[in-house]
């Protein structure tokens, strides 16, 4: 028998059955025909939930431009790919989903493609939306389409060829989707399984708290172990790793009240994470907000990888004059409001001794703080919050280094040297909009 | 009036405050809980209580109209200006919170400094032309004089328009410039803007150079009410209201 032509014989079946599954994208068996006007006219209670459903998903911040109407779309949103732009969820029949049914938006929920059949750009993270039930679906679209219409369409994508292209997002979902919904665990309680499904569903907080391969695809949507936002330059933190948010000994209430006002005892949120409080956590019902602090507690691993967070037994020694600038720096421009010690001010200033945040071995979110200062989100639990002055004009990058290394190394704390070069990697970025 | 028993209060208050820091000195050092110490994320640029920055460019904060801060913190966060330290600073703030701020900067009833009208190198015919513009106007371009709708004193008029004294002249150009190039934008009808049209490069250097040289008047506070109107019809401003004058 010949060998090579056996060869070919398999590459052609493993390219018809390759090829195969990427056809299957586009077929999804959703019946988009029955029309619009057969829907019954929503209640207010589903008008309600939808509304509600609608600030779980945070579909806010990403549909909104700067400036424009709630949810008209056309934001950037930054990949290594290049910008996609949002779309408008008002119902205007020819920029928005006005010709749209909820077999449409069904569709795209959990299959992750258009009204016409189009296969979405996985920036919209259908990898969650699929999980959400028919019935939660519905209602988000009934309460959508009985906003006011906004006429506005989105500038085009302008991602690299050939990545938003329908061929390369049929493979991209061969490898990266499957639609499914959420399954929940019958061993765990309703309370589990709830937060559960807002964690997994409708928070998609594993699209930020996932690591990204280098085809933009996240980890699974119960993977937690943190990740690197490219287009923003923050990092979420592993919400599995105890070292790195001590989310095991959090009481519920803490992680409740960080979600529901930014900001509990010395935490604070900022950042890409101070704006999922702002739009979306702050209205979540103290429930809903309990049961996903329930969920979150139950996936800390308490014995991490050591390499990931304790920091080397023989950590290089900080140059004194190093030390002597960020003491410095630290009485100028620090002590005044966190405190000779580090103390910080309840309610007003975060204490830096042994905070997680200070500790952590990415010290990207530290200097993205130092930086650019900023307020925590004003919410109705916190409607007046204090805030911190950037300093991207006073410091250079080897003050800022100093200063961060200073923070480190003091009152018990003990991580690694901040190198000026890591100060500058996120300088020259602009870190963000 | 000022009485005893206020500066009983007063002085019991700080006394509480000293015992509480003298036990905690590892805390932040005299936290108060005010808007000095909400605002200290502006103060750091703008100077202490808003009274301008140490470095000549940015500006004063401290009883500019409480509407014109409040329009110019929603116009970073909506993107009609344009900085980006501005803009992540308001965007996680509540309307109610930017128009609080914006009260608290406008009711600071400071003295400013010392005049000290920056000297210019400018020929003396560019100031007389900046000065015309201020104080006349060009009716020729249909631009009225700044103080048709900054206030005779051209310290503003309440509630929404700027005074325009006391500014360093790099703010002030920078200012033009951004009209000129649609970087600076305000409410529609954009009335700054097409003021800004109808004039060349040169005279909007003229003009910030003349204002930039001008000494503040004795009473620094916007003006309450609009000046008699002159030759040119003022136009029509989404951001200040009230510069719709009766016929």
């Amino acid at each position: 028998m010949n060998r090579p032509r056996i060869g070919w014989w398999f590459a052609g079946i493993g390219l018809m059955a390759g090829a195969a599954l990427v056809m299957a994208q586009f077929i999804d068996g959703v019946d988009v025909s029955a029309p619009a006007t057969a829907q019954a006219t929503p209640s207010p209670e589903t008008l309600d939930k939808g509304r509600y459903l609608i600030q779980a998903g945070n579909c806010i911040a990403c549909h909104t431009a700067r400036g424009g109407v709630a949810l008209s779309g056309g934001r950037a949103i930054e990949t290594p790919f290049g910008s996609v732009y949002s779309s408008n969820l008002t119902p205007d029949p020819a920029t928005g989903l006005g010709l749209w049914n909820a077999q449409h938006f069904w569709r795209a929920m959990h299959h992750g493609r258009s009204r016409d059949g189009r296969l979405l750009v996985p920036a919209f993270p259908y990898n969650h939306t699929t999980l959400i039930t028919r019935e939660d679906s519905d209602a988000m679209f009934a309460w959508l389409s009985h906003q006011p219409a906004v006429v506005k369409a989105p500038p085009p994508h302008t991602l690299q060829w050939p990545v938003g292209t329908q061929a390369a997002l049929a493979v991209w979902r061969t490898l990266y989707f499957k639609p499914g919904l959420f399954k929940p665990e019958a061993e765990r309680d309703a309370e589990w399984n709830r937060g559960a499904y807002l964690v997994q569903a409708l928070g998609h907080c594993a699209a930020c708290h996932s690591p990204r391969n280098a085809l933009g695809a996240p980890g699974a949507v119960n993977d937690l172990s943190g990740g690197w936002m490219s287009g923003v330059n923050w990092t979420a933190p592993s919400l599995m790793d105890n070292a790195q948010t001590g989310l095991a000994e959090m009481p519920l209430q803490d992680i409740q009240t960080l979600l529901q006002t930014g900001k509990s005892g010395h935490h604070h949120t900022s950042g890409p994470m101070g704006e999922v409080v702002q739009y979306s956590t702050q209205y979540l019902k103290p429930a809903d907000l309990r049961a996903m602090a329930v969920y979150l507690k139950s996936q800390v691993r308490l014995t991490p990888d050591a390499s990931e967070t304790t920091p080397p037994t023989t950590m290089r020694r900080v140059m004194p004059d190093v030390q002597t600038r960020g003491a410095a720096i630290y009485d100028t421009h620090c002590a005044q409001c966190h405190g000779e010690q580090g103390l910080g001010m309840a309610d007003a200033y975060p204490a830096l001794a042994g905070h997680r945040a200070v500790l952590q071995k990415d010290t990207t979110n530290l200097v993205q703080t130092v930086l650019y200062g900023g307020y925590p989100p004003a919410t109705a639990g916190n409607p007046r919050p204090f805030g911190m002055p950037p300093y991207i004009l006073t410091l250079d990058d080897k003050d800022i280094a100093a200063v961060l290394t200073h923070l480190r190394i003091q009152w018990g704390n003990h991580a690694p040297e901040v190198t000026p070069l890591e100060v500058n990697r996120i300088r020259a970025s602009q870190g963000g909009h | 009036m000022f009485s005893i028993a206020r500066c009983l209060t007063l002085g019991l208050q700080f006394l509480t405050l000293t015992a509480f820091f003298s036990t905690a000195s590892g805390h932040a050092k005299g936290f108060e809980d005010s808007m000095a110490e909400r605002t200290r994320a502006c103060t750091a640029c703008h100077g202490d209580q808003g009274r301008a920055g140490p470095d000549g460019y940015y500006p004063r904060l401290a009883g500019k109209p409480a509407g014109y801060l409040y329009n110019q913190l929603t116009n970073f966060a909506q993107g009609r200006r344009h900085y980006g330290l501005m803009t992540r600073l308001v965007d996680p703030l509540s309307d109610a919170y930017l128009r609080e701020i914006a009260v608290y900067f406008a009711e600071l009833k400071l003295p400013y400094p010392a005049a000290t009208p920056s000297a210019t190198r400018m020929p003396p015919a560019v100031l007389l032309r900046g000065r015309q513009l201020a104080l006349q106007g060009d009716a020729s371009r249909s631009v009225p004089a700044c103080t048709q709708c900054h206030g005779e004193r051209l310290t503003g008029l309440q509630p929404h328009v700027p005074g325009l004294l006391g500014l360093p002249l790099d703010y002030l150009n920078a200012q033009l410039g951004a009209w000129q190039t649609h970087q600076r934008q305000a409410l529609a009808p954009d009335c700054m803007a097409q003021m800004v049209e109808r004039l060349n490069s040169s005279d909007l250097i003229a003009v910030a150079t003349w204002l930039s040289t001008q000494s503040l008047p004795q009473d620094t506070s916007p003006a309450v009410t609009l000046p008699a109107r002159g030759a040119v019809a003022l136009p029509v401003c989404g951001s200040a209201p009230e510069l719709k004058t009766a016929p």
